[in-house]
């Protein structure tokens, strides 16, 4: 052991910090939802409590409905589109970098800046989209009033940022398949269309499956979009926006822990929906499989 | 800003790359893909767009943006709506919090992960496949588990509101030593390690002599990732930055869009003035910062 302490020495720093601030956080938040805290006086074990009030809390089935919703609305455009540009890309000679770039940039972006454009945009009585709608005669759309269209709002904002990050990564898979692959799937005939299906997909399947796990760990975790989005409401504790349609769980879990000081539901507001998003990936991860097999 | 300055990710990161310019040229020795440029370039102007529509909105005014049918070119109201920015929020002290803390950041992420992503790759010690696969296990669960505990660990020593309680969780990155120890694992010759052994290197010359030189690339990547995360992040500085003179840019920058005013152009503005330094700091090293986020996508994989 002691001959080894170099190592260890090079990796404490990180595994310092990583223990205060992640390893033992994790659990004890786990802890504190089967507490009764509001961070001033003391704790109360209430065992279940909490989740049993979670259970029967109509809000918070509300706001994993709109997580959901936003995170299909988003996810699958964004996963398909992203797809069909990168096989475009891969596809074509020049400027290579050039549309590489041009896409990726508005990944790097920041939610804030994004949400608040977004926001002036979609605006109700002024944005762009309505007035170009009303030049040709459409009368002024709610975007940001609408249950449905809050969510359409979103998910464009989320569309937008990460199409591009996922296009690189498939690209990077597409220019890892052997092109004699593609040579023998021309001379049996099969046309670009085909190819693509039967063929590139099912070579992608293991990248595909990793842009689908990440983008639904990132997907439901929207909160800053509705936050900045909405936060004009923040004052009146209507957080999300009309209807709430645009509480996002987190969203609620941030206005439970941090606005209402109600830690112990807030913990217990992020366990589940962890548990929620081990459930997602799992399904996931079996949809893809299942693919594979047939 | 400092760090991202490392010379030229692009040359190193290159050889990785090799393989897609071939192939690519192959394929387009069939027809020449105009139907695959236009489609490319409609993909572009929606994604350049939001930042075209930017700088029109900050160029005008309000009123101009607004009559029916708005105006669609760029205006001479900028510096009129950047005073009315300076005005309004703390922009320069918010950004100048948000330098600090994300060099600061960038400096102690990379020098913490690559010293332990050094150990990991190269050196066999008990208990390292315990360590590592936990680490790994906590790079998939959602941070936010972590925020609320974080968050009470802060007002317990007293941080909330100073910027050393964004610097310190940040520095739990499990991300950048799983993507650097790969890197040092391929990237880094044994034989060089063993022939500075010979030499007499120890543990520590052996990092800072042969591996951290060779790894730039890696590092340069892990470098802009850091940054960029640290400058855009929103959702911890909202929550612990509770002393309005120890906010940051993204915090501000929300800040503009609540209240009474309306005055998209001025608040347009201020978005323009909060990305534009990270767009053309990413215009500069996107290349090598692209080709190296791939590598860490299909690698891991």
């Amino acid at each position: 052991m002691l001959s080894y302490w170099r190592q260890y020495l090079a990796i404490s720093p990180f595994y310092l910090v990583f223990l205060v601030f992640s390893f033992v956080p994790v659990f004890y938040s786990l802890y504190l939802s089967f507490q009764r805290y509001d961070g001033l006086g003391t704790k109360q074990f209430v065992g279940l409590q909490q989740f049993e009030f979670l259970w029967s809390d109509p809000v918070f089935w509300l706001s994993i409905r709109n997580t959901l919703l936003i995170w299909v609305l988003s996810t699958v455009p964004t996963l398909f589109g992203a797809l069909v540009l990168a096989t475009l890309l891969h596809s074509v000679r020049r400027f290579k970098g050039f549309y590489r770039i041009a896409l990726y940039v508005p990944n790097v972006t920041s939610i804030v800046a994004v949400a608040i454009f977004f926001g002036a945009v979609f605006s109700n009585d002024f944005g762009l989209v309505n007035a170009i709608l009303g030049t040709v005669g459409i009368s002024p759309v709610p975007w940001l009033s609408n249950p449905w269209l809050i969510k359409v709002v979103i998910a464009l904002l989320m569309t937008w940022m990460w199409t591009g990050y996922n296009m690189i990564i498939y690209l990077a898979g597409l220019q890892a398949i052997p092109q004699s692959v593609y040579e023998a799937a021309k001379m049996d005939g099969a046309g670009p269309i085909r190819t693509f299906f039967q063929i590139t997909i099912p070579i992608m399947r293991p990248i595909i499956l990793f842009t689908v796990v990440v983008s639904t760990i990132n997907g439901l975790q929207s909160f800053s979009e509705p936050q900045v989005l909405f936060a004009s409401n923040a004052a009146n504790q209507n957080l999300g926006g009309p209807g709430q349609a645009g509480l996002t769980t987190l969203l609620y879990f941030y206005q439970s822990a941090f606005l209402d000081n109600d830690y112990g539901y807030g913990a217990a507001i992020v366990w589940a929906f962890f548990v929620l998003i081990i459930v997602l990936v799992v399904i996931n991860w079996r949809i893809v499989q299942r693919g594979r097999k047939s | 800003m400092t760090t991202a300055a490392t010379p030229r990710p692009t040359t190193g990161a290159k050889p990785s790359r090799g393989a897609g310019p071939t192939t690519g040229a192959k394929r387009s020795r069939r027809p020449k893909g105009l139907s695959a440029h236009v489609f490319l370039i409609i993909a572009v102007l929606i994604s350049v767009f939001p930042f075209v529509w930017t700088i029109v909105m900050a160029t005008n005014t309000t009123r101009d943006i607004y009559k029916s049918p708005p105006k669609l070119i760029f205006g001479s109201h900028l510096l009129e709506n950047i005073r009315g920015v300076l005005d309004t929020i703390d922009f320069f002290g918010s950004m100048l919090n948000t330098i600090v803390i994300a060099s600061v950041t960038t400096v102690l992420v990379l020098f913490v992960d690559s010293l332990a992503a050094f150990a990991f790759a190269k050196f066999e010690f008990p208990g390292r496949k315990i360590l590592f696969g936990t680490l790994l296990v906590f790079m998939m669960l959602p941070l936010q588990l972590a925020v609320l505990p974080q968050f009470i660990l802060m007002s317990e020593v007293g941080w909330v509101g100073m910027l050393k309680a964004l610097v310190w969780p940040a520095l739990s990155n499990a991300f950048g030593i799983f993507w650097l120890r790969q890197y040092i694992e391929n990237g880094v010759p044994d034989e060089l390690l063993d022939a500075a052994r010979i030499d007499g290197a120890g543990f520590f010359r052996q990092y800072w002599n042969i591996a951290l030189p060779m790894i730039r690339p890696a590092m340069s990547f892990l470098a802009i990732y850091a940054f960029v995360g640290a400058w855009n992040d929103y959702v911890w500085p909202l929550i612990v930055l509770t002393n309005p003179d120890h906010v940051t840019l993204q915090v501000e920058l929300a800040q503009l869009n609540v209240g009474h005013n309306t005055d998209y152009s001025m608040v347009m503005a201020g978005v323009l003035m909060a990305s534009l330094p990270l767009v053309i700091v990413f215009a500069i090293f996107a290349r090598g910062f692209i080709a190296g986020a791939t590598e860490g996508a299909v690698q891991g994989s």
